[in-house]
């Protein structure tokens, strides 16, 4: 059973919901990150999303676009975050990990070195948010074969059929985009996403995490009523740019962020 | 002379998912499959429409100004002294260049998808000003994204856009030039996906813009064919066109492409030159990955990242190239040179000064490998120049050059 798999059970089994922080590798500096990794885990993150910077990130937000650029003067690269991994399950082998990232980093190393490296470092899943699953059929197949989890998305613009398709070949959980828009967009409509969560529990077991717009304790307590998991991103990246100058607060001051959301979540 | 006759002429790229080879296909966020997949719907069915092409036919006849000029270069051939150089002339269409045959295309589907707001990325300012027209004539609301770098190169296009109402936001992510430009695009786009339609200005991006853009600019390679039948009496040995993304390369080179005796030469920016690796080439140095939304020719560094590019034309200074050529270079159809800034500024005065005609730096590329070409080649040979824009909006590039300052 993945880790993945292991963990959504589990909280399941207590009637929780998974907590889910992202972060970008590597920013505002490479050594920050295993800390504050664990540092989140400690706080109450079930899960953690690390992003793999890119130098085009298309879909993301001005906090995650400027999170990368800081990770990228340190030149961080794919196996660089691979090798984060490694370093975190020395001392965490129960927390899954989800790479999140762009796909040319991935195709620049070569699908089959890619997820060996990630398998044997202990990366549990691979989100790569421009390859739907239409030019997914070679990737998806090699890391089922590899044992990662593949993470899709789903948005308000995804039709019934495509809800369909996805649930068919994700694995792992799936990312529910709650807004039309990119990272750190604000608008976040919990009626709308309560609506399609139930449309899509009819299509799969899956578990169904919801990203994009949670920024509080109160707005991660409202989609922990209607989903399995809560996925917080920019409000946690926009922290770290605060500290940049500071970077030995980051793991205390980003992760009492997800403390207080957890707090709220389970109250 | 039908966007439709283009589609069944035994050309079959790209195949039903966007690919040509291994190049092309949608490599989107999930939130934008919704609103390509409405736009190849509507593409489809608008292309065999006879309405449609109709409409696209007479904007293009009596708003361009179609059909251009095939113009003989005389007293350049006479001064280069070997094949003769003729020069399609794209600098001649209304907003000066050839960007507008798309935008008036992809104007035309907003219109009937019954969108109220485009927007465009830019990098020379000429597809932004392309844009911004047919949206003025439309009367539809519009923004361009532009590089903050490419802004203060292109000042004039700049505020030619905002005199033709369009919202000009200048964009001072990453590299500050077209590719971040078209990442900031894609980021509106993903957010405004219901009202807006996004005008891309090149063969490029995910599928079906390749595909509908190409068709839009192949009417200058069709037209071309026809006028050398009619003028020349026979195809030209070559056609030659220099390639950013590489919209008016690919529409003179498609539909000369099952006319095996007719070489296809296109010309990227090989900026300080190509080995200083300061150049914008990426068929000529680059290798294949993905971004924006497509798979093709990138220029990157090991790791994936997108490494910044140079150019002295801002039009040309893009890391990728249109899928299509990434595959015409694969299969061998099409040669894909590089031209260095200052080479590239010699043929434009060569051509202000023997032609009277002052080309866009962009297309000077094309002008000076045709040079190049010509001189190696017997004066019965025939070479044709997409001379895809005029050069007004580069004398203040010029200018700075030689130290002058207005």
């Amino acid at each position: 059973m993945s880790r993945l798999q292991k963990r959504f059970e589990a909280l399941g089994a207590e009637q929780r919901k998974a907590l889910i922080p992202y972060i970008t590798a590597g920013d505002p500096n490479p050594q920050v990150t295993v800390p504050l990794m664990h540092a989140l885990v400690k706080a109450g993150a079930d899960v953690i999303e690390l992003g793999v910077p890119f130098s085009d990130p298309m879909a993301d937000g001005p906090v995650i676009q400027l999170a990368c650029e800081r990770a990228l003067v340190h030149k961080v690269r794919l196996l660089d975050v691979i090798d984060m991994v490694a370093e975190f399950r020395t001392q965490d082998n129960e927390t899954p990990v989800v790479l999140m990232g762009y796909l040319n980093p991935i195709e620049a190393i070569g699908y089959e070195p890619f997820a060996s490296a990630a398998v044997a470092a202990g990366v549990d899943g691979v989100l790569t948010v421009d390859l739907p699953p239409e030019e997914a059929l070679e990737t998806s197949q090699l890391f089922q074969e590899k044992g990662l989890d593949t993470i899709y998305l789903m948005s308000p613009a995804t039709s019934t059929t495509r809800l369909q398709q996805i649930c068919e070949c994700g694995s792992g959980y799936l990312y529910y985009v709650s807004v039309k828009g990119v990272t750190g967009s604000a608008a976040l409509n919990v009626n709308e996403v309560a609506d399609k969560i139930n449309q899509v529990r009819g299509m799969t077991r899956l578990p169904l995490a919801v990203g994009f717009g949670i920024r509080d304790p109160e707005s991660a307590k409202a989609i922990a009523e209607v989903a399995d998991g809560v996925i917080v991103g920019s409000v946690l990246v926009n922290r770290i740019a605060e500290l940049a100058e500071s970077p030995e607060r980051i793991p205390e001051q980003v992760s009492q962020l997800i403390a207080n959301m957890r707090e709220a979540m389970d109250a | 002379m039908s966007i439709q006759n283009e589609q069944t002429a035994g050309q079959a790229y790209p195949d039903a998912k966007g690919h040509f080879g291994p190049y092309g296909g949608r490599f989107v966020s999930e939130t934008l499959i919704g609103a390509l997949e409405e736009l190849e719907e509507v593409y489809e069915k608008l292309s065999a429409d006879p309405a449609f092409q109709a409409e696209f036919d007479r904007d293009l006849a009596h708003y361009v100004g179609r059909p251009s000029p095939l113009y003989f270069a005389e007293r350049l051939t006479e001064k280069v002294g070997g094949a003769q150089i003729y020069l399609k002339r794209e600098d001649l269409n209304h907003t000066g260049a050839h960007k507008v045959n798309n935008t008036i295309g992809q104007a035309l589907l907003a219109k009937f998808m019954g969108k109220p707001r485009v927007i465009a990325e830019t990098g020379a300012g000429q597809h932004g000003v392309a844009s911004a027209t047919v949206a003025a004539r439309l009367g539809l609301e519009c923004k361009v994204y532009m590089g903050a770098e490419d802004v203060k190169r292109q000042a004039l296009n700049v505020y030619r856009m905002r005199l033709l109402g369009a919202e000009v936001i200048p964009v001072t992510s990453g590299t500050k030039t077209l590719k971040d430009a078209m990442n900031e695009a894609m980021r509106d786009w993903v957010t405004n996906v219901d009202n807006t339609f996004y005008i891309i200005g090149t063969a490029a991006g995910p599928h079906p813009y390749p595909k509908l853009v190409r068709d839009f600019q192949c009417v200058i390679g069709r037209e071309t064919r026809a006028q050398s039948l009619a003028q020349i009496g026979r195809l030209p040995d070559a056609v030659i066109a220099c390639v950013g993304g590489g919209s008016n390369a690919i529409g003179m080179f498609h539909p000369f492409i099952d006319d095996v005796g007719v070489r296809m030469v296109g010309v990227e920016a090989g900026g300080h030159g190509v080995a200083t690796g300061q150049h914008a080439a990426p068929l000529s140095d680059g290798r294949p990955g993905v971004l924006h939304g497509m798979r093709t020719y990138l220029m990157e560094d090991d790791a994936g990242q997108i490494l910044p590019t140079h150019s002295v034309s801002a039009g040309l200074d893009y890391p990728g190239v249109g899928p299509e050529h990434a595959w015409l270079k694969d299969l061998g159809r099409a040669e894909y040179v590089a031209i260095n800034d200052d080479e590239a500024l010699e043929a434009f005065r060569t051509l202000t000064h023997v032609e009277g005609i002052m080309p866009a730096l962009e297309s000077s590329h094309a002008i000076a490998y045709a040079i190049k070409m010509a001189k190696e080649m017997p004066k019965d040979k025939v070479l044709v120049v997409n001379l895809s824009g005029r050069g007004d909006k580069d004398i203040h590039t010029v200018a700075d050059l030689d130290g002058i300052t207005f």
